[in-house]
């Protein structure tokens, strides 16, 4: 009886000293958060006043949201590209993935390899060829471009392969004595049953593209393209000096992930935790 | 006769299951033919070749392995090459830092889901945004930072990603501040394949806390670890947006590092041909570790 007590009493206490780590942890979106909220003449008062004194959130949220560099129409470009490369990338995925796994014809183990070894190569030791690339066949500037270059994903076409392997063979050969094509066995059957798996995959597509940085800055030119994270970084060059503005800004382009990722918590830990484990 | 007709038939449906699986990977062979395995043959060739985009096609010399000579005498490429080996100092502490929060989360606290957001929540944050943030924060003068440094009695704070001694410190700070989420979410699902009974033997046979962790969580983690040391020093291979975002390699190339640096020599500089040789140096980099994953990885089987 004691123990139990002592033992609840010892968890107690860690979690208290935990739950103060992490608060020091998440000082950095707290400040931004409560910054955000502020005028500017009291952004750096110290000691730091963590609830504002004078709230000053519609005017800066609405600065940044439909002010002089709208973020909604960023918000927008960023959507339809991180929808549609999500969409792509999970369909290519899943087929290739179904190839790969449940058709068997001699090549098969080959072109695995070689879809595999191009996972060694880091996207950054290639940007040169793919910048000529781009600009020889007009994809550069655009979204299709952008859209095209997070489509084609190694890590998802392994990740659901092992889903794919997964699935009893009977169920794949019980269709072909049906008659049923492959494309029939795969939409109907095969599918459906590794939905989840797709669904996790596609949140930590979505994810990773509307952060993607990198891409968005070496391929896009036109301010009006811009995805989320340039405008954001524009954004804080327009406003120089303006911190409460440009926290503003920050967390607006924080927010929508967040939620998107609170909504979905239980499918992108699981996710990050299977590609981690599984390698 | 009739055995032959068997074959035929069988070779018929052999053709038409060659067929129809080609149909289904072709999408991804297509994609990654032109996007990945094209570049990087042009990549290699390209680094063996002298060539300022604006000037065309015809602006292209051939200039063999010059590049290469070149690098090894260039001192922004040296100094960008030993900022990436510093940084990667900062795989092992956030893998410690991770691997304790991870055993606090999993078995010691109530409320693991809410500790698992909050300590994901800079992983999942557009580093863009978060970059941006820090960059107030270690304001020299007026930041909270150096305030509370101040108020705190030390005179002379140092001035962060403004100070050439202290940027890459900072940005390595940042760097294990974000990277501790993915690595604390590896370990607990590493964790939670640790089978029970391995902990309830050992506390019949009286191990104290420290002792279960030495030999039990610390060995039965290991491929795990391992897994995160590799991806850890592939990714510092891969640095970009936070220097892109707060320092663009400076003050005084104090934090310019391999990708950085390419990256400024093709798209700022307009020399494709010299970067293109730094990407083949990257390639290799990677290339190596994973091939030493592998080997390792063969011998060396923990459990």
């Amino acid at each position: 009886m004691n123990s139990v007590i002592a033992e609840r009493t010892r968890k107690i206490v860690l979690t208290i000293i935990m739950f103060a780590i992490s608060i020091l942890f998440l000082l950095p979106f707290l400040w931004m958060l409560s910054t955000s909220f502020k005028i500017e003449a009291e952004v750096f008062t110290y000691p730091i006043e963590w609830l504002p004194k004078t709230w000053n959130v519609v005017e800066n949220y609405h600065e940044v949201w439909v002010g002089k560099f709208p973020f909604y129409k960023y918000y927008w470009n960023t959507i339809k590209v991180s929808v549609l490369t999500t969409l792509i990338s999970c369909a290519v995925s899943a087929l290739a993935a179904y190839g790969f796994s449940k058709i068997q014809f001699k090549a098969s183990s080959y072109l695995f390899i070689i879809v595999l070894t191009t996972y060694m190569i880091p996207q950054q030791a290639i940007l040169v060829p793919q910048f000529i690339l781009y600009r020889e066949i007009q994809l550069f500037d655009s979204h299709l471009g952008l859209i095209l270059l997070g489509s084609f994903s190694v890590l998802g076409t392994f990740m659901l392969r092992q889903f794919f392997m997964g699935i009893h063979q009977e169920f794949i050969e019980s269709g072909k004595i049906d008659g049923a094509s492959h494309w029939t066995i795969f939409w109907r059957i095969a599918f459906p049953l590794v939905r989840p798996a797709v669904a996790t995959y596609a949140i930590l597509r979505f994810i990773w593209t509307w952060n993607d940085y990198q891409n968005p800055l070496i391929f896009l030119r036109t301010d009006a393209l811009y995805t989320i994270q340039l405008a954001i970084q524009k954004f804080t060059t327009i406003n120089g000096e303006f911190y409460s503005l440009i926290m503003a800004g920050t967390v607006s382009g924080i927010l929508p992930l967040l939620i998107v990722f609170i909504i979905g918590q239980k499918s992108v830990i699981e996710g990050i935790a299977l590609g981690g484990v599984k390698g | 006769m009739k055995a032959k007709t068997r074959a035929k038939g069988y070779m018929k449906l052999q053709r038409k299951e060659t067929l129809a699986g080609l149909l289904f990977v072709a999408p991804m062979l297509i994609g990654v033919t032109f996007l990945t395995l094209i570049p990087i043959i042009a990549a290699f060739l390209l680094s063996l070749s002298e060539w300022n985009f604006v000037a065309g096609w015809d602006g292209l010399k051939w200039v063999g392995l010059d590049n290469f000579q070149r690098l090894l005498s260039d001192d922004a490429f040296i100094k960008s090459l030993l900022n990436n080996a510093w940084f990667l100092l900062t795989v092992p502490i956030y893998m410690a830092i991770s691997m304790f929060l991870a055993i606090m989360i999993d078995r010691n606290v109530y409320a693991k889901s809410y500790f698992k957001v909050a300590f994901f929540m800079p992983y999942i944050s557009s580093v863009v945004a978060v970059a941006i943030v820090w960059q107030v924060l270690f304001h020299p003068s007026a930041g909270p930072i150096n305030q509370t440094l101040m108020a705190l009695g030390i005179d002379n704070p140092p001035g962060w990603i403004a100070d050439p001694k202290f940027a890459l410190v900072s940005i390595m700070m940042i760097s294990i501040w974000i990277s501790i989420g993915f690595n604390m979410i590896v370990y607990i699902a590493g964790l939670q394949a640790i089978p029970k009974d391995l902990y309830e033997a050992a506390s019949i046979d009286g191990a104290n806390g420290w002792r279960k962790f030495l030999n039990i969580t610390f060995p039965m983690l290991s491929s795990t670890s391992f897994f995160l040391l590799v991806t850890g020093i592939i990714a510092s291979f891969k640095v970009f947006d936070l220097i892109a975002v707060l320092t663009k390699g400076g003050p005084i190339r104090s934090t310019s590092m391999i990708v950085w640096h390419l990256y400024e020599t093709a798209f700022t500089n307009l020399k494709l041909g010299y970067a293109s040789s730094m990407a083949v140096v990257l390639f290799a980099c990677v290339l190596f570790i994973t091939l030493l994953q592998w080997v390792i990885q063969k011998k060396w089987v923990n459990y």
